[in-house]
């Protein structure tokens, strides 16, 4: 039973022990690397989905709870905890990690031994930033991570491998240390790093940001965020990034490191700084909706297609960050949503452009034309991705989408008819490059021979389109998971707010009296 | 004036461990020509002397010149590690170089002990003498590599602008004894706070002590000087007078003469011009044992904005103890990691110290794993990434500078730390992603010496202990005020 106790704990420092045993194996011992890194991440994985069991179904807060303290002064806990958001991102973590590993099987010829051990210690800081509780917590493994994808990029990457990397730490880094000055500030203010706390505090009201102060602390934490994501004017990394990183890390940062930016928002932006969020709410709504147009509208005209995709993140992130700031449970709803299926059907597309790249060595898209013919199958798994990419009733992508698209549309219905532009661009780009890819005559004489997917590539796509399907007709099974925590995040901010209307001023005296209020209007409530 | 009693002798016995060890260095050398022997002599005395601490007791000696207590307890061992680390790793640099071992170990622990003074100094006359204690074993020690005219041009760089700077200091003091009529610092706390005279005069002993530790606009030896001097002596330089220095800037402006208006002012100025001009040169720099000399004084910068908030206690609800302990966290944090960065780059440079630029450094996370994974890891520190002790160290700053209301200096310090990330990182993408062009230099190819290796590891596992735990050190430094002399 202990070791259930310290679930978390374990999932978060197995790959790191993991890495740990790849250091002690000979440089030249490929397959033995191969073979122990990709058992590693499948019994991460496996012990992830232990979690489904653990987050009861229907009730919000936090299960599994780990609490020590770390760091006296400052007090800095090691605080742990999962609800039904952070599950399944910590689930998708593990489950593309394996997938990444299996991609990197003959694409990485070089320096193998240190990709699988950069690989694991970004699964460690990945699944840490999804479970930590303690802000102090989630801004190491937040930083922690940065360094492990900077090395994929940089050293496994492509031609302009350098720029890209650095680029990517620079931009994270300028937006995480703002991140750090704010959450330094909020501890001095509260005496704590801990989240639920805080939460608690802001929530009594025994903890009242004046406006101004809120706002600079929100925007603290959300342009850290919005970097990661990347929101419109700040996502000029991602496309250098992507398209330079090597085919895992590109699915990794699509897939997940991403979400990170999202998850932030969702879990701290919006309970922490109820009020700056809703102010701010019409601005990022712009911003979001001229990502998910102009985000489209790039990808639309780009010749390259890993950029493309990239671009495509870009349009799709926007929806994600549109349903976060609708503010209704659905819209929140299908935020969650649209970022596990964005994990899956992009990290699917990264995927299958590796492999074109690793028949090619080209990302061009006039370098290819017709390759149904040679490669059918490759061709068919491509279809797929890119449908439920696009968002086609039945795959992962429509119920997302569809979920913000409806919960935004009764309180900012202008907003919804922007962001629906965007689902009809993105089939537009999908479907065009599709057809410039796969369709008509072969053009070029060397993509006749290219060989049709392996056992172990089809083995891969199998499990994504599976998963994808899946979540497009079982979409109940994850947001019966998660419906509740969104349900408590959209609370924690209303609450304040109806709390904010009842008590315009607070003297320093009656603070308590409001406190005492605030509960009984929230028992109300209830 | 009581007689000095054996009392007395006890608050000095780390500094006159160590110069006892240096003066037999010196009778040493004519009889024992090996060099290992002299370097084990070497270390055993500066170990002795960090050790003999532990039974040193607390209170005031020689009428109140000295005090023993908590501050200078943690500055004694750690200017005594950073002797010992320089000292072993200069076993192996003397070798390469051809330089004589025994003078060059004996100024290393007469500078110590006038670093040790400095921390325990109570009175203004003392501390200038452990000053120049230090001061003329360092000028020496610049110019230790006689043939060259790199370490020559250091040397005497060093010693005109130190001897301007030590002339301001004097001067200072001697300001200062006209206003309070004593040389004492318990005794500013009598003078009239917003004196002329006395602000006149702590601003020339600013200036003095601002020259030795390199903060803008005094710092414009320090690249020069930093490059020159052999490696170990440079990592010595950063590190151990840069403490000590620090150490007593802390005790004369941690008194509360200097809670006003005019030395927060004072203190933002010079903390936000050093970590711009440290930061923006270090930007431009090709050489990477330059690159880091300017790195020193961006960490000045840094350390300096704790010094800003040591000067807001008044208006601090926890007084001055939490600021005092963020300095010290971070020379400590700082010192260490600079001690292993320049052992490397001393190690890395072979023969002449002619490797010194970054496309030396190129495709070393291949060549020499070891030392490429080392000094990652001391720049992700002086970058301040978690799990590192710059990473905590810049946290408690941070966290002062924003606890005293400083937030724009919290905020340039954010900004700063920025452009450092892009030239320490840089080094790192030299070190893994770049491929070496050119042939293989020959003395760099067989890795670390071991003596080297082991100042490395220890500097290594300091840097992930202070990372991970920072609070063994902390806690100890905040719990009560360092400078009291009841235990």
């Amino acid at each position: 039973m202990a070791l259930t106790g310290h679930l978390l704990s374990l999932l978060i420092f197995f790959p790191a022990l993991g890495a740990l045993a790849l250091l002690f194996l000979r440089k030249d011992d490929e397959s033995w690397i191969r073979w122990l890194t990709f058992a590693v991440s499948v019994v991460e994985f496996l012990a992830s989905l232990a979690l489904l069991g653990k987050v009861t179904i229907g009730t919000a807060g936090y299960s599994l709870e780990e609490f020590s303290r770390w760091v006296a002064s400052p007090a800095i806990n090691y605080h742990l905890g999962v609800d039904g958001i952070s599950l399944f991102l910590v689930i998708l973590t593990t489950f593309l990690t394996p997938i990444c590993v299996m991609s990197s099987w003959h694409g990485v010829h070089h320096r193998i031994k240190e990709f699988h051990v950069m690989l694991l210690l970004l699964e460690v800081g990945i699944v840490g930033v999804f479970l930590s509780l303690d802000l102090f917590l989630f801004f190491l493994f937040w930083e922690v991570m940065l360094i492990p994808m900077a090395f994929l990029i940089g050293i496994w990457g492509h031609d302009r491998r350098i720029y890209a990397a650095v680029k990517f730490v620079l931009y994270t880094m300028a937006g995480s240390i703002l991140m750090l000055v704010g959450i330094i500030w909020l501890y001095n203010a509260t005496g704590t790093f801990d989240l639920p706390a805080i939460q608690k505090m802001i929530q009594r009201g025994t903890l009242l940001l004046p406006a101004r102060t809120e706002m600079i602390l929100f925007l603290a934490f959300f342009v850290a965020f919005a970097i990661k994501v990347p929101l419109f004017p700040l996502h000029t990394w991602l496309p250098d990034a992507h398209v330079e990183a090597p085919t895992a890390g590109s699915i990794i940062l699509a897939g997940v490191l991403l979400k990170m930016g999202t998850y932030g928002m969702i879990r701290f932006c919006l309970p922490l700084f109820p009020d700056a969020s809703h102010r701010a709410a019409p601005w990022v709504a712009l911003l979001a909706i001229i990502g998910i147009i102009y985000g489209a509208l790039v990808a639309l005209v780009q010749p390259n297609l890993k950029k493309l995709v990239a671009y495509s993140s870009v349009s799709h992130l926007g929806f994600v960050v549109l349903g976060i700031f609708a503010f209704t449970n659905i819209s929140l709803q299908g935020a969650v949503y649209q970022m596990l299926a964005h994990g899956i059907s992009t990290g699917a597309l990264f995927l299958l452009v590796g492999m074109l790249y690793d028949r090619r060595h080209t990302f061009e898209i006039t370098e290819y034309g017709g390759l149904s013919t040679p490669m059918p199958r490759l061709a068919a798994f491509f279809l797929f991705v890119a449908l439920s990419s696009l968002g086609l009733p039945m795959l992962n992508g429509f119920v997302g989408e569809y979920l913000i698209l409806l919960g935004t549309y009764p309180v900012h219905w202008k907003w919804a008819a922007w962001a629906a532009t965007g689902v009809i661009l993105s089939a537009c780009y999908l479907l065009w490059a599709y057809q410039r890819v796969f369709f008509g005559e072969v053009t070029h004489q060397r993509n006749r021979e290219l060989p049709d997917t392996s056992s172990r590539e089809n083995w891969m796509l199998v499990t994504l389109a599976v998963v994808t399907l899946w979540m497009g007709i079982g979409s109940p099974f994850f947001t019966r998971r998660f419906g509740a925590s969104c349900e408590t995040v959209l609370q924690q901010m209303n609450r304040n707010v109806m709390h904010e209307v009842s008590q315009p001023v607070l003297p320093e005296q009656s603070r308590g009296r409001a406190a005492e209020n605030s509960a009984e209007r929230v028992a109300i409530v209830r | 004036m009581s007689p000095v009693s054996w009392i007395d002798v006890h608050r000095v016995l780390p500094e006159l461990c160590w110069c006892g060890f240096g003066v037999v260095l010196m009778l040493l050398q004519p009889f024992l020509k090996n060099r290992q022997g002299l370097t084990f002599v070497a270390l055993i005395g500066a170990a002795a002397g960090t050790l003999i601490t532990s039974i040193a007791a607390y209170g005031s000696g020689f009428n109140g010149l000295v005090q023993f207590d908590t501050f200078s307890l943690f500055f004694h061992w750690l200017v005594g590690l950073i002797a010992f680390l320089v000292i072993l790793a200069s076993d192996s640099y003397l070798e390469r170089e051809g330089l004589e071992p025994a003078e060059f170990y004996a100024l290393i622990l007469f500078a110590t002990a006038g670093m040790g003074v400095l921390a325990s100094a109570q009175e203004l006359l003392t501390a200038f003498i452990g000053l120049e204690m230090s001061s003329i074993s360092s000028y020496v020690l610049a110019g230790y590599r006689r043939d060259s005219i790199k370490s020559s041009e250091s040397a005497m760089k060093y010693f005109l602008l130190g001897s301007f700077a030590t002339a301001f200091f004097l001067y200072g003091i001697a300001l200062v004894y006209g206003a309070t009529g004593s040389t004492y610092l318990s005794k500013f706390a009598e003078a009239e706070p917003s004196g002329n005279l006395m602000r006149l005069g702590l601003t020339l002993i600013l200036i003095g002590l601002g020259f030795k530790v390199a903060a803008a606009p005094f710092q414009i030896w320090t690249p020069d000087v930093y490059e020159g001097a052999p490696t170990p002596v440079t990592a010595l330089f950063s590190a151990g007078p840069k403490a000590a220095t620090f150490a007593l800037l802390l005790r004369i402006f941690g008194t509360s003469q200097a809670a006003t208006d005019f030395w927060v002012w004072a203190f933002w100025i010079l903390a936000v011009l050093t970590m711009f001009a440290g930061n923006l040169g270090a930007l431009v720099q090709s050489n990477v044992k330059r690159m880091l000399a300017y790195s020193s004084i961006a960490h000045a910068g840094y350390t300096l904005v704790a010094f800003a908030a040591v000067t807001t206690m008044k208006t601090n609800p926890d007084g001055p103890v939490p600021a005092y302990g963020a300095v010290l966290f971070y020379l400590a944090s700082y010192s260490l990691v600079s001690v292993g960065a320049f052992t490397i780059v001393s190690e890395l440079g072979g023969k002449g110290e002619r490797h010194l630029t970054q496309d030396d450094y190129a495709g070393l996370g291949t060549r020499q794993p070891f030392a490429a994974a080392a000094l990652s890891l001391f720049l992700l520190s002086l970058l301040g990434l978690p799990i590192t002790a710059g990473f905590f160290g810049k946290l408690y700053i941070f966290n002062v500078a924003i606890k005293s209301s400083l937030l724009w200096l919290a905020l340039l310090m954010a900004i700063n730390s920025i452009i450092g990330a892009y030239y320490y990182l840089r080094v790192i993408v030299v070190m893994y992603m770049h491929d070496y062009k050119g042939p293989v230099p020959t003395e760099a190819a067989q890795g670390l010496s071991p003596t080297a290796a082991m100042v490395v590891t220890v500097a290594a596992i300091i840097t992930v202990y202070l990372g991970l735990l920072p609070n063994h050190v902390l806690g100890l430094l905040i719990s009560q005020n360092p400078m009291v002399t009841t235990r």
